[in-house]
């Protein structure tokens, strides 16, 4: 197929109708109301189902619903709506049940604003909602990158059978760039045979996350636990830049702020100050095991980010903290220039910026 | 001289960022006029919504509070219990109020909370673009109904005042249009008896506002003040709903 | 070889599509091409911009502090983007709206009566594609005929616009390539 030029949160929502991703809820919040206003048109073309619920509240349980249902069930806010979605993730976690929910994230917290953020990495990675259960998060850097998780996430959560998430930014869902759509072949999917689609030749099947026995309900953190493990194993993703040549400094950073590094690393290069970047692209699985590798050979490592400092930490435990992780950070909907990367970079060297 | 015509103390002297020929800036003045004349500007609290009225606070001259999205009312039940001596109002748009903030809506009309609701109903998803509302009109078009509401699909446009007064629970309910100078004395008086019977520490009182957004109907100001009079008035009637009496809902206890 | 170009104006001025016609030519070219756009309060009646970045490597960060070149078609926009422009790069400004000059020695400056002659040639709303134009005949990011391609299939749902804006391009482009000479 031709390329297309598309923004973001158009291409994210044709991604999803190529892979099935045919019930979609949504409630419209800037800057991803494009997807639902793209969806309420194509959705008739092919059969879909297109509904704007009440609330971020009700779609996120239309979205439980459905999914009960055996559907593909998706959704796209942005994070004061994700917020409110919170609840229903940790059912449909608890539940064991799979959807796929776009966030793309705004400032925060509180009403915020609508500028592009890196703000609901904790949120998306360690739970974000009530008790022990964790999201594959996807972390695209492109809209050809969103066009290619889209299809990846709906099997990874029918797979798993765990709410996925896919965290892009203001940026991701406003940039248009050339897109192609590829057919994703996936090894074929377990059938549903949980799902409430009537118990005809079957005993009935109940969706439910009460567990009112404890040895029952250790039974299923454990068998989560289980799944978040093996997730570890197979899910991670990364993509290595300027890795194959000499470097003293690390950066790591995701999405949109990753794009700056590449630049701010080309720059350095031209002053004869070799850095590198691990880019993550899945942020759940971390790929901690590849940035202790790479972090060998550096000096420091520096996580670039739209937030304060909410993946410090996971690059600190990924190097173990045998050396030292710095930050660099805007936040409020500003994005780091690769000037400013660059001259953190310098100053951390000590050779002035 | 005389003056005749002044900002009224409980406006802020700041321009607003409503679009041209939106009509929340009027219905803004009639709340600050009714405070002025009340003599209730230094106890009011107002609540701010999420929508093209979440900067209210600035236009206002006394306290506030920015709510989120749909619990205005909520943040007001929160006030008005803990410094009943206040004159709290929320200002909400229909998507805040009769879409996300449904409950907290309903709930704080049944309980009867002794607070004012400005709800501006125009029949659209203002500050988000264009979204259709659950006030939207059958057969509108908007960014998410591109082919027009489909009523078989997604129902009728909600009726608030109707529903609310169906509560028993007693309570002023009226709703008003601010499209020509006639609907908006009316709703003047209507808006000022809400705050008077906060005042007086009476009851629940809620004033629906037919406006306009024409910005996101795709029409000058004064063609949607027509359209508003041709398709909003005909559906939605301007009148009393409820008048303190306990009525409606239920069957006799 | 990475060009950055700012289209810039009023909202309703169609700086926007001015952009995408140009990211589109570009993608149509098989180089790499990002339009980003302003978004968010500043969209409503104020001002509106979109910076294309055309490059023939895939394009590390879309942001751009210092873009290369510019096309402002009014007064704030000028005021807001030239002083950033890299010494060596392009602004087009629209003479019709602004009266004065960008207050740089550094920089082409390529002036265009983009209203005037949008009016003469028939719909004062393409005076956009006269700044296309012009923008393309100075810097030749793209080839005209690409150009001119894209920009009729981009506008063939309103087809009766056509040859307005195919006669504004036109006219935009033979400023801008007076201006290289
Ligand atoms: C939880 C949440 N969901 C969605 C939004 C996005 N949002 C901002 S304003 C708005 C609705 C505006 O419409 P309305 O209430 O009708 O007011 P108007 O703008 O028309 O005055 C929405 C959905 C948000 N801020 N928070
Ligand atoms: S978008 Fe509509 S409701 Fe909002 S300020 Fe403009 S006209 Fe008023």
């Amino acid at each position: 197929m031709a390329k297309v030029l598309m923004k973001g949160n158009e291409a994210i929502a044709e991604a999803a109708v190529r892979a099935g991703g045919l019930c979609y809820f949504c409630y419209p919040i800037t800057p991803q109301s494009e997807v639902a206003e793209y969806l309420s048109r194509r959705m008739p073309e092919v059969g879909g189902t297109f509904l704007q619920g009440e609330s971020e509240v009700a779609v996120s349980n239309m979205l439980y619903g459905a999914a009960g249902a055996g559907v593909r069930a998706w959704s796209t806010s942005s994070s004061p709506g994700i917020s409110l979605m919170m609840e229903a993730l940790s059912y449909i976690a608890a539940s064991e049940l799979p959807t796929v929910v776009v966030n793309i994230v705004r400032t925060g917290p509180g009403l915020g604003g609508i500028l592009p953020s890196q703000g609901d990495y904790l949120q998306a990675v360690k739970g974000g909602g009530h008790g022990d259960y964790r999201c594959l998060v996807y972390a695209p850097s492109s809209v050809q990158e969103a066009v290619e998780l889209m299809p990846l996430a709906f099997d990874r959560a029918d797979r798993y059978r765990n709410p996925v998430i896919v965290l892009g930014d203001g940026m991701i869902g406003q940039m248009m760039e050339p897109v192609e759509f590829r057919e994703h072949e996936f090894p074929p999917l377990p059938p549903k045979d949980w799902a409430t689609d009537g118990c005809k030749g079957r005993k009935p099947n109940i969706v439910n996350s009460l567990y009112l026995d404890p040895v029952k309900e250790e039974e299923l953190n454990q068998r989560l636990a289980a799944k978040y493990e093996r997730m570890k194993q197979n899910e991670v993703m990364y993509e290595e830049y300027m890795t194959d040549r000499p470097y003293e400094v690390l950066l790591v950073a995701y999405g949109t702020t990753a794009r700056v590094c590449k630049t701010a690393i080309k720059k350095l290069a031209e002053d004869r100050i070799g850095a590198a970047l691990l880019r993550p692209i899945t942020l759940f699985p971390f790929p901690s095991a590849r940035l202790y590798e790479l972090a060998k050979p550096v000096k420091f490592l520096m996580s670039v980010e739209m937030s304060c400092g909410q993946m410090v930490e996971d690059v600190e435990l990924g190097v173990r903290c045998e050396k030292p992780v710095y930050f660099y950070g805007r936040q409020g909907g500003l994005v780091p220039t690769p000037e400013e990367v660059v001259d953190q970079v310098k100053k951390r060297l000590g050779k002035g910026a | 001289m005389e003056t005749i015509f002044k900002r009224p103390e409980a406006l802020a002297a700041a321009p607003t960022h409503y679009c041209p020929g939106c009509t929340h800036g009027i219905v803004h003045r009639m709340i600050a006029e009714c405070l002025d004349e009340l003599g209730l500007r230094e106890r009011a609290v107002g609540i701010a919504p999420v929508g093209c009225s979440v900067l209210a606070y600035n236009y206002f001259n006394f306290d506030f509070q920015q709510a989120s999205h749909g619990r205005a009312p909520a943040v007001a039940t929160g006030i008005k219990r803990g410094r009943p001596e206040m004159i709290v109002f929320t200002y909400q748009g229909d998507g805040d109020l009769a879409s996300i903030g449904m409950a907290e809506i309903v709930h704080a009309a049944n309980r009867g909370e002794k607070f004012t609701v400005v709800f501006i109903n125009n029949a659209i998803y203002g500050m988000t673009g264009g979204q259709m509302a659950p006030t939207t009109m059958p057969g509108q078009v908007t960014t998410t109904s591109p082919f027009g509401r489909d009523v078989a699909q997604v129902g009728y446009p909600v009726r608030m005042c109707e529903l609310l007064a169906a509560l028993k629970t007693q309570g002023f309910i009226e709703r008003v249009a601010v499209h020509s100078p006639k609907y908006i004395i009316r709703a003047k008086k209507a808006l000022k008896k809400a705050f008077q019977y906060q005042a007086d520490n009476k009851c629940f009182s809620f004033v629906e506002c037919l406006s306009t957004c024409p910005t996101n109907w795709g029409m000058t100001p004064l063609a949607a003040l027509d359209w508003l009079e041709k398709n909003m008035v005909p559906y939605y009637p301007v009148q009393n709903f409820k008048d303190l009496v306990e009525q409606g809902g239920g069957d006799a206890d | 070889m990475q060009t950055e170009v700012v289209f810039a104006g009023f909202g309703g001025q169609g700086v926007m599509l001015a952009g995408m016609v140009l990211a589109e030519t570009g993608m149509n070219l098989d180089k790499e091409v990002v339009w980003l756009p302003s978004y968010g309060p500043e969209m409503r009646g104020g001002t509106a911009n979109c910076t294309v970045i055309i490059a023939d490597e895939p394009i590390a960060s879309p942001i751009i502090l210092h873009p290369r070149d510019a096309a402002v078609m009014n007064r704030p926009s000028l005021e807001k983007f030239c002083p950033s422009l890299r010494p060596g790069g392009f602004a087009v400004v629209n003479k019709s709206l602004i009266p004065v000059d960008p207050e740089r020695e550094d920089i082409t400056v390529v002036n265009v009566e983009a209203n005037k002659i949008a009016i003469e040639a028939g719909s004062g709303k393409a005076a956009n594609m006269v700044m296309l134009g012009a923008y393309v005949g100075a810097t030749e990011v793209v080839p005209f005929d690409a150009l001119v391609e894209t920009a009729k299939k981009v506008l063939q749902k309103k087809p009766k616009l056509v040859p307005v804006n195919m006669k504004c391009l036109d006219q935009g482009y033979g400023i801008g390539q007076a201006a290289r000479a």
